[in-house]
């Protein structure tokens, strides 16, 4: 094979990447190394930062009519969690998965554009940190993560809180087409050689689907940002009603974005347990093929779902109808997707490293989500939930314990390739098992909550009511049990990365191709590629009789 | 298309294609209020000759691709020609603000005004964008070394510029011929 010829061939128009220290080597890197590394620390800040917004409202919420920060702060708190988590910490952190890991796992040297994969990260920071910088510079904005028009209107918020917001994700979201963008073109013009689509990991699959999702979504999200911004910097109608404006129209253009943005941060948490869960049950996946095909299919059907967001709004019934059926369509890929789980785990020889035990918690929280989640598709039970805590609890099953249980289940799987050390496998248990009771104890309650109508988004609720306060305060301990875990998994990181046991290449005898390069992979990732037939090519190099009766004995 | 500069500009294309078709159907969905001010106070045919300018350009474009494709001369000369029709284009849009405005018709006016400067201000500021792209490949053919520009590179900008062509047929359309629907 002549593969280190063809990467060095391929990047040929780089500059040689200097060595991995100093401050300045990762302000001026276009390694995809260093900028996932990037990605993943500033996902976990935010985590951080959107963690500690989450417990002040927990605090303002254990009691009711409790004074612990005002209606107004209140308000600039939620919708700065809520910005936060999908936008400064969901995303990046999928993207950091991404970028680190697309190009090691289909045996590239880089991505297909190293500079622009540069550029989209530290438009992420700064876009950012120009949100947070909102705090000091007259105001958070108040509108919840999806500022519905006609709220954000200059003549209803009038202080530039709003403007930051827009201003903020308009930069983020050219920065994420730039990342999504990269990663389809990647995959496309980078596989290794031999390497076809169907040997190609599944977690590459759907980070490329997650691409596409991206640059075909985000546009939709950045012109209505556009119009809001001109709304109130140029005083234009689109979203003013007494200007002959629709305030819909916002819905509409955000929800366009909105649903497929829920399917990407969902995917690549999707691709990261789909990874992790063969791995550990020492079995190949069941029903690849069906993975790959229910991913694209999610793909799709995630842009004609947009309006069951809206079911409140007074649409026509033909239209509910329409949203309602495709909305429980999509359950059925979904489907597809935790029934090939579980028969991959059936029967296998499993070693629940925590790595496994999150992605397993995972499956069970993700399928308690997605129940809820299906819930808003009848039309009935979407008037009566709509905007309680029931939509609360649905979207932290699908995000938290689904999207971040599975990222962290990925950090435990990949630490030890991207540091060389492996995390504590006994921090690590205390870690999931405070976690799974923090989570479910903080959110669980709140389905009750949202059955019994109180709102979400409402700074506080009235004595007399004792099941209400009573879950409420439990919610609360519970949430600090939650934040509690994530300090020891915090901890787990730090002190690993100094003294964690040193990893070696494949401490997991996974199959995929980053696990043959030195842990941390070196600059240039592979000095040699082994030869790809199959969708576990380390399998393949210990097991060579197999891999000649699939390749008709041409396997040299 | 395996060549990763090609694919993604395309993909960049797609996604601009997303972002037009949202500000399209901005326009489109205040018709019924706006259509009597877009049939009012534009005129078709003064932008219709600045349209064939700009759609002309799209030619000229192609045939600067073909000449650096078979190594002739005249990729700077079609380079050229191509600038020129797009700044005509520009000069026309630009003419047809100032009138608008001197008329008291602006992005704050009504609803006509906000989706109409939106629109076509943002098909503006692609144009010019392009306009941008284009020079540098002109200053390339006239100054560069001998492979320069590469016929990549013309064909990745040329995507472009066919792209931002095709989206001021839809505007134009949309915004000038709808009255005769």
């Amino acid at each position: 094979m002549t593969d280190s010829a063809r990467t060095h061939h391929t990047f040929n128009w780089l500059p040689d990447i200097p060595e991995y220290h100093g401050l300045w080597s990762w302000v001026t890197s276009i390694d995809h190394k260093q900028i996932g590394i990037m990605y993943i620390l500033s996902a976990l800040f935010f985590f951080i930062a959107g963690l500690v917004l989450a417990l002040i409202m927990r605090i303002q919420l254990m009691l009711p009519m409790n004074h612990f920060v005002s209606q107004d702060t209140y308000n600039q708190i939620f919708t700065m969690h809520g910005t936060t988590m999908i936008f400064l910490m969901g995303m990046p952190l999928l993207f950091g998965f991404s970028v680190y890991l697309v190009p090691l796992m289909i045996g590239a040297r880089d991505m297909a554009f190293p500079r622009l994969n540069a550029l989209g990260f530290w438009i992420f920071l700064f876009g950012a940190l120009l949100l947070y910088f909102s705090f000091v510079g007259g105001g958070a904005p108040a509108a919840g993560w999806f500022s519905y028009a006609p709220l954000t209107e200059k003549g209803f918020l009038s202080n530039p809180g709003v403007d930051y917001w827009a201003l903020s994700l308009l930069v983020m979201g050219i920065g994420s087409v730039a990342t999504g963008l990269n990663l389809i073109v990647t995959v496309v013009t980078l596989r290794a050689p031999g390497m076809k689509l169907q040997h190609v990991p599944l977690f590459v699959w759907m980070a490329v689907t997650t691409g596409w999702l991206v640059v075909l979504s985000l546009p939709a999200l950045n012109a209505a940002i556009i119009m809001i911004l001109f709304d109130r910097l140029l005083n234009t109608h689109f979203f003013n009603p007494t200007h002959g404006g629709s305030a819909v129209l916002w819905q509409n253009y955000f929800w366009f974005f909105g649903h497929p943005e829920v399917y990407i941060l969902i995917l690549p948490g999707f691709g990261v347990v789909t990874e992790i869960i063969p791995v550990f049950s020492r079995k190949t996946l069941y029903g690849a093929g069906f993975m790959a095909a229910s991913t694209v299919a999610i793909g799709f059907l995630s842009f004609g779902v947009w309006m069951h967001h809206m079911f409140a709004t007074g649409l026509g019934f033909s239209v509910l109808y329409v949203f309602a059926l495709s909305s429980l369509l999509i359950a059925v890929p979904t489907g597809v997707k935790v029934w090939t789980w579980i028969a991959t785990m059936w029967g296998g020889s499993i070693r629940f490293a925590t790595a496994m035990l999150f992605a397993t918690a995972f499956i069970i929280q993700f399928t308690i989500g997605g129940l809820s989640g299906v819930t808003f598709a009848v039309i009935p039970l979407d008037w009566q939930l709509t905007d309680s805590y029931f939509v609360v609890a649905h979207i932290h099953y699908v995000l938290l314990g689904g999207m971040m249980f599975a990222m962290i289940a990925g950090i435990y799987y990949w630490f030890p390739k991207v540091t060389g050390r492996m995390l504590s496998e006994t921090l690590g248990k205390w870690h999931f098992w405070l976690m799974v009771l923090g989570f479910n104890g903080t959110f669980f309650g709140m389905h009750i909550l949202g059955a019994f109508g109180m709102p979400r988004r409402v700074w506080t609720y009235p004595h007399g009511m004792p099941i209400v306060t009573g879950i409420n305060f439990f919610s609360t301990l519970c949430a600090f049990l939650l934040a509690f875990s994530i300090f020891l998994f915090f901890w787990n990181m730090i002190y690993s990365f100094f003294r964690g046991k040193v990893a070696g290449d494949n401490p997991w005898e996974a199959w995929t191709l980053e696990w043959c390069c030195s842990s941390p992979p070196p600059p240039e990732n592979f000095d040699r590629l082994p030869p790809v037939h199959s969708r576990r090519p380390l399998w393949d190099l210990t097991h060579p009789e197999e891999v000649k009766q699939k390749v008709g004995g041409h396997a040299s | 298309m395996k060549d990763r500069v090609i694919l993604g500009m395309t993909l960049f294309v797609a996604s601009e294609a997303v972002f037009f078709l949202m500000l399209v159907l901005a326009y489109a969905s205040f018709h019924k209020v706006t259509g009597a001010t877009a049939a009012a106070v534009l005129d078709p045919v003064k932008t219709g000759i600045f349209t064939v300018a700009l759609l002309s350009s799209s030619f000229t474009m192609w045939l600067a691709e073909r000449a650096r494709e078979k190594e002739t001369r005249g990729v700077g000369f079609w380079l050229f020609a191509t600038i020129v029709l797009g700044s005509i284009f520009m000069i026309g849009q630009g003419a047809e603000y100032v009138h608008l405005i001197t008329d008291k018709i602006t992005i704050s006016r009504d609803l006509f005004g906000s989706t109409f400067f939106t629109l076509t201000g943002f098909h503006g500021l692609h144009v010019i964008v392009g306009l941008i792209l284009l020079a540098l490949l002109f200053g390339l053919a006239v100054f560069g070394r001998k492979h320069e520009p590469t016929a990549i590179g013309m064909q990745a900008i040329a995507i472009y510029w066919h792209f931002v062509d095709a989206v001021w047929i839809v505007v134009f359309s949309m915004v000038y011929l709808w009255r005769y629907v």
